[in-house]
């Protein structure tokens, strides 16, 4: 038997309530270890497809499985990094960090041990007894991306998580993710408006189209890991942006110039 | 260094300058009115002369205040809680809360006393009554109010609904919490004097500072009655400054309201 692909979507659909459908006749598939980039005009459903996944939102049509399951039932295999860091203001990094093992009732010790192990993996080490406030833009999105890892999980979800940083900060960071991922092996999907974030991290692009939100093309990036700051002057990485840009540009010039 | 300074020499400077301001409207009036407003010097001697009442007219009023907003605190809390249970429970119940804060104190006090009896009861309940409302309002405006994402969070993580309460609606609901806390903390000795001025008694061991300005009042004795003013202000203050202190040990590290101290 082949390998379970660790989320399979078929025909999904989701309209909220009697609404219009954002999303329709999505079928997409992530093998073990993809790293899946999501792009698109804004109102595509970029987003509603994570939360689908992610098991925020119930899907109003079609299939969708994690490893052979609901999103409920495979809640303890999945992380989801948000837009904003979404840390609590009143807890330290240490016990930001713990919050998803301390809400499943992991013992003190063994908290405190994935703590470390996980602050040390995004070089927040020093920072583990600061308030979130006294954190940088940056800082906070690692700490936010800690506690994802904290739950060893098999996939996670990034929905935008670098979209407010400064340019230098969110390639920093992109370069942090690819070399945490080299280590724990798992699966993604990244929602990003940047075309050249896309490219740089992802093994196959998905640029979706909107009203109603659906997939328009898939694009595989066939570019090696570990990627580095010399990938991004590389003439196959270039070459790739440009062609992104391009499908992207037709997606949104068919949608209208005054589509949402 | 120079702004502790700064903060403490400002208010201190605008009490002296209120003190000579008073001290020279007393003076511009003609001696047979200087009675309605006695000279600082006058309030405080009068202060002096009667500590022994002042002070036990304060430490009644005192307790009757704290038994009331202490017990206001509890019920207001528990009350939140399942007010932030739904929508409808708010719609259902909130005229009636707001109709027990439209009832002026001097309408409910002679209910109490029928109640209760006259006395300390009857001025606990009362700073119940007064200090109720604001806590109940923002404590569940807390409630309703977490941030989105942090609920989705807890969601995603599988949070039970004790869990979502203690570790996130609740923390999160602190500020908001001390902002009734603050409020009710300025009414309630308000509310417990005006309790008193209406439901207290010289039974027992006497009344308490609404009681004793009702004696002084009666008998003309307009210095000691703006030494009882004072001293119901001081006991404001002192109550205000107890709940700031609790609010700055729980906030100061993580709330905008409070200034960072590093970075």
């Amino acid at each position: 038997m082949a390998a379970l692909n660790p989320v399979e979507l078929r025909d999904v659909a989701k309209s909220y309530g009697d609404g219009p459908p954002v999303l329709t006749g999505v079928n997409l598939a992530a093998r073990p270890g993809d790293l899946v980039a999501l792009i698109g005009p804004s109102g595509c459903g970029k987003s509603t497809l994570l939360r689908l996944v992610a098991g925020l939102n119930p899907v109003s049509a079609g299939r969708l499985t994690v490893n052979g399951r609901t999103p409920g039932e495979a809640a303890d295999e999945l992380a989801f990094v948000f837009q904003e860091a979404t840390l609590l203001p009143w807890l330290t990094v240490a016990q930001n960090v713990e919050v998803p093992l301390r809400l499943r009732g992991v013992p003190a010790e063994e908290r405190a041990e994935a703590r470390r192990k996980v602050l040390e993996l995004v070089r927040l080490t020093d920072r583990a007894q600061a308030y979130p406030r006294q954190l940088s833009g940056g800082q906070k999105m690692r700490v936010s991306l800690a506690r994802a890892l904290i739950v060893s999980p098999k996939i996670i979800l990034l929905d935008e998580p670098f979209g407010a940083l400064d340019e230098m900060t969110r390639e920093h960071l992109n370069e942090e993710l690819l070399g945490i991922r080299q280590a724990t092996g798992w699966t993604a999907f990244f929602v990003t408006h940047s075309v050249a974030e896309a490219v740089f991290l992802s093994n196959r692009i998905v640029v979706m189209a909107a009203n109603p939100g659906r997939v328009h093309a898939e694009i595989a990036v066939p570019l090696p890991y570990p990627r580095t700051p010399e990938t991004r002057v590389s003439r196959a990485y270039l070459d790739l942006v440009a062609q992104v840009s391009r499908v992207l540009r037709s997606v949104e010039d068919s949608a209208g110039p005054f589509a949402p | 260094m120079r702004k502790p300074l700064l903060n403490l020499l400002l208010p201190a400077a605008a009490g002296v300058a209120f003190l000579g301001c008073w001290q020279g409207v007393h003076l511009s009036l003609s001696e047979d009115s200087r009675f309605l407003l006695p000279s600082p010097g006058a309030v405080g001697q009068a202060m002096l002369d009667h500590r022994a009442t002042l002070l036990r007219a304060t430490l009644n009023t005192a307790e009757g205040a704290l038994a009331g907003f202490g017990l206001a605190v509890v019920v207001s809390t528990v009350i939140s809680i399942l007010l932030a249970l739904s929508p409808w429970v708010r719609r259902a119940f909130y005229p009636y809360l707001m109709a027990l804060q439209m009832t002026p104190l001097p309408v409910l006090a002679p209910i109490c006393v029928i109640w209760v009896g006259a006395g300390l009861k009857s001025v606990a309940l009362l700073t119940f009554v007064i200090s109720f409302f604001p806590l109940v309002v923002n404590t569940t405006q807390g409630l309703i109010s977490t941030d989105r994402n942090l609920v989705e969070l807890f969601q995603l993580y599988g949070a039970r609904p004790w869990q979502k309460l203690l570790l996130l609606r609740a923390p999160a609901a602190l500020p908001y919490f001390f902002t009734g806390l603050r409020i009710a903390a300025t009414i309630a000795p308000i509310g417990a004097v005006v309790a008193d001025m209406n439901a207290g008694t010289s039974a027992g061991d006497g009344g308490g500072l609404g009681f004793q300005a009702v004696i002084f009042a009666s008998q003309a004795r307009y210095a000691a009655l703006f030494a009882t003013a004072a001293t119901t202000c001081l006991l404001g203050f002192a109550l205000n400054a107890v709940v700031l202190l609790v609010s700055w040990l729980c906030l100061r590290h993580w709330h905008d309201s409070y200034e960072r101290t590093d970075r």
